[in-house]
């Protein structure tokens, strides 16, 4: 018989109906889990083990009196940039490294509300600015798949915890890829909802026009019912939307047939390795059989896309850091000669060299004499990009690309080369710019058995059409179903 | 330290695009003290990423909007009713120095 850290959400809360086990049983099995496996993998900062167990256990009272939510009594891990009242969030770096937040972020109040398990915060790319989750001040998360490869970044955590089966689903955050990338890396589903679709009120900011919070799980049935619990407007959120959302749920088993995929000629042409584009015709192959039609099209701006991201969102970035001066939360300097030098020495040890490089970045591209030709042009470019989608969409129903270029790469193999990290969101970072929702769905495993995967990309706020997609290829394919051996 | 002429000329901007002496000036404006080696290094990765951001030039915009997000903004008003807020203890929970009901800093002005 299966373990309990091994179901998903959704196969638990049937059980938990039928109280065939409890929260506390499920926690603890969890719990297990973590204890032999989480050492060689490292995507915790920090297991919250006894506020777990508590709250395993109101989940419990909360199951026998009825009143009971879909994923009531189900474990959940959250990156650490999400505020959780009386846990350290840390978002990966030293000069939050004893920052606890006296308030809930949104996502957190509604898992709370929910009675799911908060099993502790994942590991991440400090404040998310990575691509493989080796920035983190607490040292790199492995991909259970192949340790000495990464899970991908910036929520490397959050996916390599669900991977490994020490989470059953998580929360990630995604500015230019952060979610799809690491769940493609560890061959789980994760999806960046459309920008204003979930609150960010308690998220730790990173580039405040491009980060929104998404959910990781193993199949889509699970993401669908995490989409379910996010989703929704937030008056503490200025940028979050008033607008309601199906239930995502009701779109698990509509039919594909007649749907139309765009393909991305510029996508393509770009792709060099084997094994991605093997999975993509593979996985192209079975939407033609469920009857879904591709055409082809064009993004032509897609090559302009990471110039621009890396001067808007470290632009961004470079504005939102300022506020860690030392004064009113996190890390300060011992020594130090005035207010200034607090400010600098304090910043100097506190953040490390990727976040030190955007900074320096964003500062600079936002400097008298160069905002016209640096920020105020990717400004526009960003406009272009997102005219090259609205395009698209005339055409087809989604968008079908690779998530990554490649398959996981080797810890350290591109930490000393910005430019070579940057350049693995190229298929992810255009999908922020335009505010769009993506989703990554396994595509199966390279010939080294690591994970590839394919992405899908909707307009604006049609999360249920790529939910419809990803459930009816997982339907069709055991992808999904793959784990690696601990 | 003075940052009052941050972009003099200088013959080594002919090949990069960033000078040290720019360097300089943005680690101050960023509130970074950074060491020497350090100051060398992002030198040289700066101007790597600022010649590959080069590409952007060719992109004709003189007729475009820039775009600051992707949501049409707009100013949610509601109500002005008075909540509970943070309790002082609780916001000065985290303070790495405080003085009574306050957060300490060391002096400003002389």
């Amino acid at each position: 018989m299966a373990h309990l850290y091994e179901l998903t959400a959704i196969e638990l809360a049937r059980m938990l109906r039928k109280k065939e086990t409890s929260s506390v049983q499920i926690t603890e099995s969890l719990l297990n889990r973590i204890d032999s496996v989480e050492p060689n993998i490292r995507a915790y900062v920090d297991v919250t083990r006894e506020t777990a167990l508590e709250m395993a256990s109101e989940a419990d009272r909360r199951l026998a009196s009825g009143d009971v939510r879909p994923l009531t009594g189900i474990p959940i891990l959250i990156k650490n940039n999400m505020c959780f009242r009386g846990h350290r969030t840390t978002c990966g770096s030293r000069i939050l490294a004893n920052f606890v937040p006296p308030y809930d972020a949104t996502v957190v109040t509604r898992i709370k509300e929910e009675g799911m398990v908060i099993l502790g915060t994942a590991n991440m790319d400090e404040f998310a600015m990575g691509s493989s989750t080796e920035t983190s001040y607490w040292g790199p998360t492995r991909n259970p798949w192949n340790l000495d490869t990464t899970p991908g970044g910036s929520s490397g955590g959050s996916a390599a915890a669900v991977a490994a089966c020490i989470a059953t689903v998580s929360l990630g955050s995604d500015t230019g890829g952060s979610i799809r990338l690491p769940a493609s890396f560890c061959g789980v589903v994760g999806m960046k909802p459309t920008y204003g679709s979930v609150s960010r009120y308690g998220l730790v900011a990173y580039a405040s026009s491009l980060d929104q919070i998404g959910p990781f799980a193993r199949d889509t049935a699970d993401l669908a019912l995490l989409l379910n619990l996010i989703c929704g407007h937030d008056p503490k959120d200025s940028t979050s939307v008033p607008r309601p959302h199906p239930d995502f749920t009701t779109y698990l088993d509509k039919p594909v047939a007649g749907m139309t995929l765009g393909v991305p000629t510029e996508f393509f042409s770009k792709l060099e390795n084997p094994d991605v584009s093997k999975a993509c015709a593979e996985a192209r192959s079975i939407f033609e059989r469920l009857g879904v039609k591709f055409t082809e099209l064009s993004l032509p701006h897609l090559d302009y896309g990471i110039a621009a991201y890396y001067i808007i969102a470290p632009s961004e970035a470079s504005s939102n850091l300022a506020r860690y001066d030392g004064v009113k939360y996190g890390h300060r300097a011992e020594k130090f000669d005035s207010m200034i030098d607090m400010y600098c020495q304090t910043r100097a040890e506190g953040f490390g060299a990727e976040v030190k490089r955007r900074i320096m970045l964003g500062t600079y591209a936002l400097s008298s004499g160069y905002y016209d030709a640096y920020y105020l042009k990717a400004a526009k470019v960003r406009t272009l990009i997102t005219n090259d989608f609205k395009t698209a969409f005339r055409t087809c129903d989604a968008i079908f690309c690779p998530t990554a270029p490649s398959p996981p790469f080797r810890i350290g193999e591109k930490i000393d080369d910005p430019i070579q990290m940057y350049l693995t969101d190229v298929f992810t970072i255009p999908v922020n710019m335009a505010g769009l929702p993506g989703i990554s769905v396994p595509a199966g495993l390279s010939g080294d058995r690591l994970p590839v995967g394919f992405q899908l990309v909707a307009p604006h706020f049609e999360e249920a059409r790529l939910v419809q997609l990803a459930a009816a290829f997982q339907k069709e394919t055991d992808h999904h179903l793959q784990r690696p051996s601990l | 330290m003075s940052h009052d002429r941050p972009f003099r000329f200088s013959f080594e901007s002919l090949s990069m695009k960033i000078t040290s002496d720019q360097v300089d000036y943005v680690a101050h404006l960023g509130r970074l003290a950074l060491e020497p080696e350090e100051k060398i290094k992002y030198q040289g990765q700066l101007d790597d990423i600022l010649k590959y951001m080069d590409m952007l030039a060719e992109v004709p915009t003189d007729d475009v909007e820039p775009m600051a997000g992707p949501v049409q903004m707009y100013t949610p008003l509601r109500e002005d009713e008075v909540n509970t807020s943070l309790p002082i203890e609780e916001a000065l929970s985290n303070a790495p120095a405080r003085t009574g009901t306050s957060f300490r800093v060391p002096k400003v002005i002389e």
